[in-house]
């Protein structure tokens, strides 16, 4: 019961947070000189006709009022209209969003699936070849940008050996439009199409893959250390005492404890992936977040960058409850007393 | 010289010259050097010494629990009338938990605090059955973990069964792992100074428990502990040791009557006394560093008896019947023999 109420306390705290975000963002994005309306009109329009379009667009109203406009909106799930692309923003990122999304949830994917194995590796074979060669490619992937990973990995894999494309979701020749989840993978199967399943997947690899680099980095040394810190406790000591074998002991008793620390730093590296896949999306084309977003900043297209801004927030703070849910379910004493003890 | 203890068609434990020792960045640090002790099948022993003395390497090594490397571990530990440090991985595995078993220290750190009690006792049942090619259905299985967190005079079984360590108070817990020592039926048990972290009166009440099934059980039972007044309470033999040695051993009634060892003797002057009186100030100086351990009797640099012949290692001297001290001091004189 406490753990309800723990979980409804976050998500009030999730939504002051956005309320916050919005406001900050809404003022940061009239502060910034430059003129939308004269940027949209080009230097030819007459004062008359840029005067016009503030006034259509609410740009001479006080800015509370524009704000209480635009939140008005938002509650009813409307961004707004976009000045560059003259749609609704929703419906521009209910295509860049699930772009994001797509290449977000293979990278957490590869790097959790990547990610623990090497961290229990490098424990279990602790001061080892096996445990240095896992702690090098962990600190390097850390500490290399992504967007460097992601040109190596272009060069490499996609123009000298032809292995992978390096540009886009999609074959230019494949005729497809996700239009049921908005991700191609899933989209695909439940379409029944194996071959855009396939070439969705070749497009999505490599740039999950210079995405993912960090988090498995991350992820990799946190679930060695914790392993290791777990190593030392009692209650292994006790498995091995009652003759619990080495394996059972390994992957049950200690890789569910030590999954906490590591579930932590996963919500936490989100935020970090969700700014590199800003870049990485970029390098690859990748008709996402970045690409709508970036253009939207250069245009000073006021509800783009709010509606990109918005989301990617609201996103993550989401993922973070998400996290907290989850710990919950791995770890009782937060269930039962809402904190750790 | 006799074999010290009573023997009754031998003893259960047998631990002979047992060394072991640790690579360190500082060398090797020599933590036993020939300890030899014994416990016979119903007998009580206890092993008593200050922190850090080897009560825990020595309750390791027995156990089979130490991590070698870095441990070097030599002599003989025989068990029924086997040899364990000799025997094959998968037999010496198959002793675990089960025919020897296990009562640890600490409440709070000894049961995995992300898995409910039942689970972590059945995964206890379920590897010894496989071991022993015993078969049990899951409900066999659980009825015997319910019979025996009811031996522990835990109330509602059911309910324990089905919680977490976090939802039980500490000793709670420590009946939980007195549980688990005697789930597989051993007929030997090691206890790790049980209770020192709960409060008194619980801690009280945990060690009358297992003195009652140690009892009605007729188990052998190892109980290494730093305090005098539960050595003297719950066994029936004892041995004091010190910096890796065995300085002393012997009935208790006899150990309590008579303290011999200097070491022992300042071991017992430090209980403070109920009746008032001055508080001992404990006993001077340090444990020996054990990488660069004394020469001879490792107790001598502390010892207000220190002498020459001291710098060689005593043998154990007979005081009586089941009484042994291994320091010079005890060593028969010329004139009387």
């Amino acid at each position: 019961m406490e753990y309800f109420f723990f979980i409804v306390r976050r998500l009030m705290w999730s939504l002051l947070v956005l309320v916050g975000l919005s406001i900050v963002i809404f003022m940061i994005a009239r502060v910034v000189p430059g003129d939308p309306a004269r940027i949209a009109l080009g230097p030819l329009a007459t004062t008359e006709q840029v005067a016009n379009l503030r006034h259509k667009m609410g740009l001479d109203r006080p800015l509370y009022v524009q704000y209480a406009v635009y939140i008005g909106g938002l509650v009813r799930g409307d961004f707004g209209q976009s000045l560059l692309t003259q749609r609704s923003v929703a419906l521009d990122l209910r295509t860049a969003f699930p772009a994001t999304l797509e290449l977000v949830l293979a990278t957490i994917v590869i790097a959790t699936l990547l990610g623990i194995p090497t961290g229990v590796l490098a424990a279990r074979f602790k001061d080892t070849w096996v445990d240095n060669i896992g702690r090098v490619v962990s600190l390097l992937g850390v500490v290399t940008p992504s967007f460097f990973i992601a040109l190596l990995l272009q060069l490499l894999v996609g123009y000298y050996l032809h292995f992978l494309p390096v540009n886009g979701r999609l074959d230019p020749s494949v005729s497809f439009t996700p239009d049921i989840t908005g991700l191609v993978l899933v989209d695909a199967l439940i379409r029944g199409q194996p071959g855009v399943w396939f070439d969705g997947l070749r497009h999505l690899l490599l740039p999950a893959i210079s995405l993912a680099a960090a988090s498995l980095g991350q992820i990799a040394r946190i679930t060695r250390s914790s392993m290791i810190d777990v190593s030392r406790k009692d209650y292994v000591e006790a498995a091995r005492a009652f003759g619990i074998p080495d394996l059972v002991t390994t992957f049950k008793y200690m890789l569910k404890p030590s999954f906490i620390p590591t579930l932590t730093i996963l919500g936490l590296e989100f935020a970090s992936l969700l700014g590199n896949a800003f870049l990485v999306e970029m390098v690859f084309g990748w008709p996402g977040m970045a690409a709508y977003g970036v253009r939207a900043i250069l245009h000073k297209d006021f509800n783009a960058i709010m509606g990109v801004v918005m989301i990617t927030g609201a996103f993550f703070v989401f993922v973070n409850l998400l996290i907290d849910v989850l710990l919950g379910t791995v770890d009782p004493r937060i269930r039962i007393r809402g904190a750790r003890s | 010289m006799t074999v010290s203890g009573p023997n009754k068609g031998g003893p259960v434990l047998r631990v002979d010259d047992l060394r072991v020792a640790f690579s360190t960045f500082d060398g090797v640090a020599d933590v036993l050097s020939g300890v030899d002790l014994e416990v016979h099948p119903g007998q009580r022993v206890g092993l008593v010494g200050e922190s850090g003395c080897g009560k825990s390497v020595t309750m390791r090594a027995i156990m089979g629990i130490l991590a070698s490397p870095p441990a070097r571990v030599r002599g003989r530990i025989t068990f029924a009338g086997e040899e364990l440090l000799t025997m094959g991985r998968a037999q010496r595995q198959a002793l675990k938990g089960t025919a020897m078993s296990m009562v640890f220290q600490d409440p709070m750190t000894a049961l995995n605090p992300v898995f409910r009690i039942g689970e972590q006792l059945t995964d206890v049942v379920r590897w010894a059955d496989r071991r022993r090619g015993l078969r049990r259905t899951a409900s066999e299985r659980r009825a015997r973990i319910l019979e025996v967190l009811g031996q522990v005079r835990l109330p509602d079984p059911e309910r324990i069964f089905d919680a977490y360590p976090v939802q039980l108070s500490g000793g709670m817990r420590q009946r939980v792992l007195i549980a688990m020592a005697l789930l597989n039926r051993p007929r030997f048990l090691i206890a790790d100074e049980p209770g020192t972290a709960l409060d008194v009166t619980t801690q009280d009440e945990i060690l009358r428990l297992l003195n009652e099934l140690v009892r009605d059980e007729g188990l052998a039972l190892l109980m290494i502990t730093h305090n005098l007044g539960v050595v003297r309470e719950m066994t029936d033999y004892v041995y004091v040791m010190y910096a890796g040695n065995v300085v002393e051993h012997g009935t208790t009634d006899a150990i309590f009557a008579a303290p011999a060892h200097p070491y022992t003797r300042a071991l017992f002057a430090c209980v403070p006394k109920l009746s008032g009186g001055r508080a001992y100030a404990g006993i001077e100086g340090t444990l020996p560093d054990y990488t660069r351990p004394p020469e001879g009797c490792r107790f001598h640099p502390r010892c207000p008896h220190a002498e020459a012949r001291c710098f060689e290692r005593p043998p154990s001297f007979d005081l009586g019947e089941q009484h042994h001290s291994a320091c010079w001091l005890h060593a028969p004189t010329e004139a009387k023999s």
